[in-house]
Formats: C-alpha cells, structure tokens, sequence
C-alpha cells in the first residue's frame, strides 16, 4: 500500500496530492501539467516535497514532520522512464543486472531469467543499448527495474515514445508484470487506452491535485468527470467474459448482465474475464426494436437519468440487466423520444464500434504461457 | 632514425616526466573542480570560475613568479613544505611539473566541465532508484560517459606541459638535468652561438612527440565512441 500525501510549491503551480494506491496497477491519469510525474518523482525520492509524507506498505519514506527523506536507493522503488535511460555504455545484460547486483541476495525475489523470459529479451543481452529499437530498449528498462525486486514499480509513461506497433507489443507484458510478479504498479499516463488495458485503479489528476480516485470502470462511467477523462472517452465499462469467436463472421461473443453482447474480433480466449469499455457516442437509442439493421447489438434497456444539455449533447443513462451504459445523443433527439427516467427502450450498439483495444482481460488466464508472442 | 644526443635525451626524458606528472597530478582535482561548476549552483561560483581561468590568461611569468613567491623555499607554502614533508619544489624537476600542471590545468577543467555538462543527468537518477549511492553512481555511470572529455582534456593538458616555458624558467629556471626540459634546452640553443643545427633537432623532436600525443588520443576516442555504440 502506497500513501501519498505531499504539498509542494513549484513556481506559480501548486501541488497537493492525496492518494493511497494498492494492489495491482493504478493508473494516474492527467493532461501534461497536471503533476503527474511530479508525483511518481517524489515517490521515488528525485524530488523533494515541501510538506507531508509518503510511505509504503507502512514504512516511511519521506516524512517532512520527522525531518526524513530516504534517498532513491534505499527506497526499493523501480521506476521505468519514458525515455528507457538505459545505460550506453553497458551491455544489456549489464543494464539487467545492475540493479540486481545491489539487492542482497536473500531479498531477490524475481528471478533472472524469469524476467529475460517474460519480456521476450533472450537475444538482445550482449548488445549495447544503442543497437535496440525502442521497444526493445523499454522492455529491457522494464526488465532492469524489476530485477531489483522492488515494493512498487513506477511507470512514467513508458510508451509515450513508441509508436503504435510498438504499444501493442509491450502493453501486453507489463499487463502480466504486476500479478505475474506480484509488484504493485504505479502507472503514469495521459492515454486512456493504456489505462483501460492495464489499470485496476484510477486516480484523475488535474490542476496538481486528484480529482477523483476509484476503480476505472466507476470513473469513466461518471460524465460529470468526462472532462477529465476525455469526453470522446465518456462511456460505460461492464465486466463480461468472452464465449465464443465467429471466424466467418468476424465477430467475438461476448456475455454480460444484460444478455450476450457482440464485438469485433477479439484475440482474447473464450473464457477469459474482460472489462469492455463501450463509448457513449457510440450507443444509440430505439424506443421499438428496430427490423433490418446493421447493428448486431439490441439490448432491451431502462433509462435511468437523463443529463442536462452539455455541449450540444445529452448524456442518457441506462440499466441494462444491471450493468450501467451511458448514450450521447443530441437535444433534439432527446426531444424526439421524449426520455424519461423509468422509460424501457432498446439501446443499439455496432459490433464494429467494439474493437480490440475497449476490451481488456482482466484476472483470470494471463497471456503469459507464450511469453514473445511478438517480436520485432 | 637519426640516434638522439644524451642532451636530447635528458631533455626530452625530462620533458615527458614533467607533464606526465603534471598531467597525473592536476587531474583528480581539475575533475573534481569541473565537476563543482557542471552540477552545483552557489554563491561564488562564478568567482571560482575566474580563478580557475586565470592562468589561461594571465602571462605564465606571473604564474611562475607567482608560484616562486608561494612555494620559494622561503615562500608560506614552500617553507612548511620543505619543514614538514622535505620537499623542496623551487629549482628541481618537481617545480617544473608544478608550474606545468597550474598552467595546465584550466585547459583541463574547460574539457572536463563540458563533457560531463552534456552528460543526461537522467541516467545518474536511474542508477540512483537501482540502488546506487552518488558516489558509486559517479563511477558507474558518470566517469564511463565523461572518459571521452576526461582524455581530451588529458592531452590537451599533456600537449600544454610540454611547450609549457614562461612559468618553469621564472619559477625553476634553467638547470641541465634537473628543469631543461626541450622548449627551454631548445631556447638555451637558440642563445649559443653555431647552436641551431642542434636547435633544429630539438624542434623535430617536439614536433614528433606533440604529433604522436594527438595520434595517440584520437586512436583512443575513437575506441571509446565505438564501445558507446554498440
């Protein structure tokens, strides 16, 4: 368990940040500026806060009250830069193991070869960092901090620098790292899409503060934060798991409280418990189920709340069999269907809009088996 | 190759003793002060920046009368030197390489600053979050990354001791065998009649010794830079 509680003046912007973060990944989510790696730099103990204190699974790290401040490396705190910062002048598998070689043996509880293993780095050890592509060098920053066997992993953006490809290739892993290793993962961000793969938890930063802190799927499903996620983000996340695939078709079953629901073609395992993020503007609205149709989703729905007018759109929300899902519809259509809380309709959702990216796995099987399934 | 006379030999033995030595001994502190004006922010410092230049431009006769009325056996340092230690540095080869150095040394510290400013602070944070304390992360990391600048400013410091005149002839004078080193056995030369065959000799020795210090630095460099390279 991680507790954040630090103040801290930096010219005209004021950080105050309040934040306990516990098992598995959380996610902090802000526009650049917000304070996001001020934060992660203050845990690690590159930055100094003015006041509080911040300790971890109960020992303190820095204490402004105590007059204490651990240095870096006697925090035991991994941190991947966005940049990698691997070590030039080092071979790969000096960079692994330089860390390594500082943790007392009897505390090392990630092995070696495991990581090498896991991140797929086997081939890269004897080469110098300068002849990786940047992909190979963040999963061999990865790797390096891992092998300290740290009590928390920081993650600055670690993608931010790579292009698409490369996100597909890593995401995956450090999706398997935290539980595969049992290390918690504070993971700094400004994509949504990285969140929703990877996060348990949330914490929306904005102005130097949080926001709003919570499990993903409650957050993004509040609109009243929608500004902070993003309002092309707005939607709701349901739990579901996967049923079956329709080669032919091209389509994934997918199953949920609210009855069976199809998406595109998932590389996911039937069986496998997933979060779908399903985007508000995504969702239309029928008050009769609609007869010849494109749209593969038809879910009989109630509505809950209808929002006010924000930026020329309503934000509906709707129970669908228990699970929330919110629809983005203008005033005019509002008017149109003359919405009111209680009203039972249909909400329509295109199976396309669903694509590989809004479905996340979640605990359960882990793609670990195969631990390169790509490799560049 | 055309056999050096014993006068050359002395003088060039002596030449090379000199700025080794110079070149040995400025270096840990001209590192150490490179450093200071790199990574810290004080009051004074460009203070400290001045002082460390002044032998670049000041004329190397103040530097040497300077050195002789501080470390002159009857000098404030030169006398405890002598009492406490036995050295004596006024007149002997230690001088020279003294004199050397001091001239020397800012030459050094311009070459090092640069380097180490150019070196990605970011990377002494990751060793530090790996467990490394500041001074182990220093040798790790930072002092692999500056040894390029390290070296040039070695050479540049070896190739200034070795023309190094105006200081070690005012603070050691002129002494065969003990402070002759080639620019001064050479400008001795030039001062005795029928002496410039031999002076002419002495130049292409200078001027093979200097060559074969830069060869010998580039050959370096450019191994360093391949092994940053992968």
């Amino acid at each position: 368990m991680l507790e954040i509680a630090v103040r801290r003046r930096q010219g005209a912007f004021q950080l105050d940040v309040t934040l306990a973060a516990g098992a598995g990944v959380t996610a902090l989510f802000g526009p650049s500026g917000s304070g996001k790696t001020s934060v992660a730099n203050m845990v690690a103990g590159l930055s100094r806060p003015e006041q509080g204190r911040i300790a971890l699974d109960g020992r303190p790290l820095f204490d402004a009250a105590a007059g204490l401040d651990l240095p870096p490396e006697r925090r035991r705190i991994g941190y991947v830069f966005q940049e990698g910062r691997l070590f030039p002048h080092l071979s790969v598998r000096a960079n692994l193991g330089f860390g390594l070689h500082r943790v007392p043996a009897a505390e090392r509880a990630v092995p070696f070869d495991d990581v090498v293993a896991v991140l797929g780095i086997e081939a890269l050890l004897e080469r110098r960092p300068a002849r990786l592509s940047g992909g190979e060098k963040q999963r061999v920053a990865i790797g390096r901090a891992l092998l300290t066997s740290p009590r928390l992993l920081l993650m600055d953006e670690p993608l931010a620098a790579l292009d698409a490809a490369r996100k597909a290739e890593i995401l995956p892993f450090i999706a398997t790292l935290s539980r595969h290793f049992a290390t918690p993962i504070l993971y700094v961000s400004h994509s949504m899409d990285e969140v929703l793969q990877l996060a348990d938890s949330l914490a929306l930063m904005q102005n130097g503060r949080v926001a709003a802190h919570g499990a993903v799927e409650d957050l993004l499903a509040r609109p009243e934060l929608a500004r902070l996620t993003g309002r092309g983000h707005a939607g709701a996340v349901l739990r579901a798991s996967v049923v079956a695939h329709d080669d032919a078709a091209g389509i994934t079953r997918l199953s949920f409280s609210g009855g069976p629901l199809l998406v595109a073609r998932s590389p996911l395992a039937p069986g496998q418990r997933v979060r779908v993020r399903i985007a508000a503007r995504d969702v239309a609205l029928a008050l009769d189920p609609p007869g010849r149709v494109s749209i593969q989703n038809c879910l009989p729905a109630r509505v809950v709340r209808v929002g006010p007018a924000e930026d020329g759109l309503v934000d509906v929300l709707l129970d669908c069999g228990g699970a929330r899902l919110w629809s983005q519809i203008t005033p005019q259509a509002r008017d149109h269907l003359d919405l009111r809380p209680g009203q039972p309709l249909h909400a329509l959702i295109k199976a396309a809009t669903i694509a590989a990216g809004d479905i996340a796995a979640t605990e359960g099987a882990m793609p670990c088996a195969s631990p390169s399934p790509r490799r560049t | 190759m055309p056999v050096l006379t014993p006068l050359e030999r002395e003088a060039l033995h002596l030449s090379l003793l000199v700025s080794g030595w110079a070149v040995a001994g400025s270096l840990p502190p001209g590192l150490l002060a490179a450093w200071v004006l790199a990574r810290l922010r004080f009051p004074g410092k460009t203070l400290l920046d001045g002082l460390v230049h002044l032998p670049l431009v000041l004329p190397p006769v103040v530097v040497g009368y300077a050195l002789l009325v501080l470390l002159g056996l009857n000098g404030p340092i030169g006398s405890r030197l002598h009492a406490w230690f036995g050295i004596t540095l006024a007149f002997t080869w230690k001088g020279a390489a003294v004199a050397s150095a001091v001239v020397a040394f800012p030459l050094m510290v311009r070459a090092m600053r640069l380097s180490l400013e150019s070196v990605d602070h970011g990377l002494e944070q990751a060793a530090r979050t790996l467990g490394c304390g500041p001074l182990r992360t220093f040798f790790t990391i930072t002092l692999p990354l500056v040894l390029p600048g390290v070296l040039t400013g070695a050479i540049l410091g070896f190739a200034r001791s070795l023309s190094e005149f105006g200081a070690t002839i005012t603070f050691v004078s002129d002494i065969p065998g003990e402070t002759r080193t080639l620019p001064i056995a050479l400008y001795a030369l030039i001062q005795t009649p029928g002496g410039d065959d031999a002076a002419a000799r002495l130049c292409v020795i200078s001027i093979v010794v200097a060559l074969a210090a830069l060869l010998a630095s580039d050959l370096l460099a450019r191994r360093l830079k391949r092994r940053l390279e992968g």
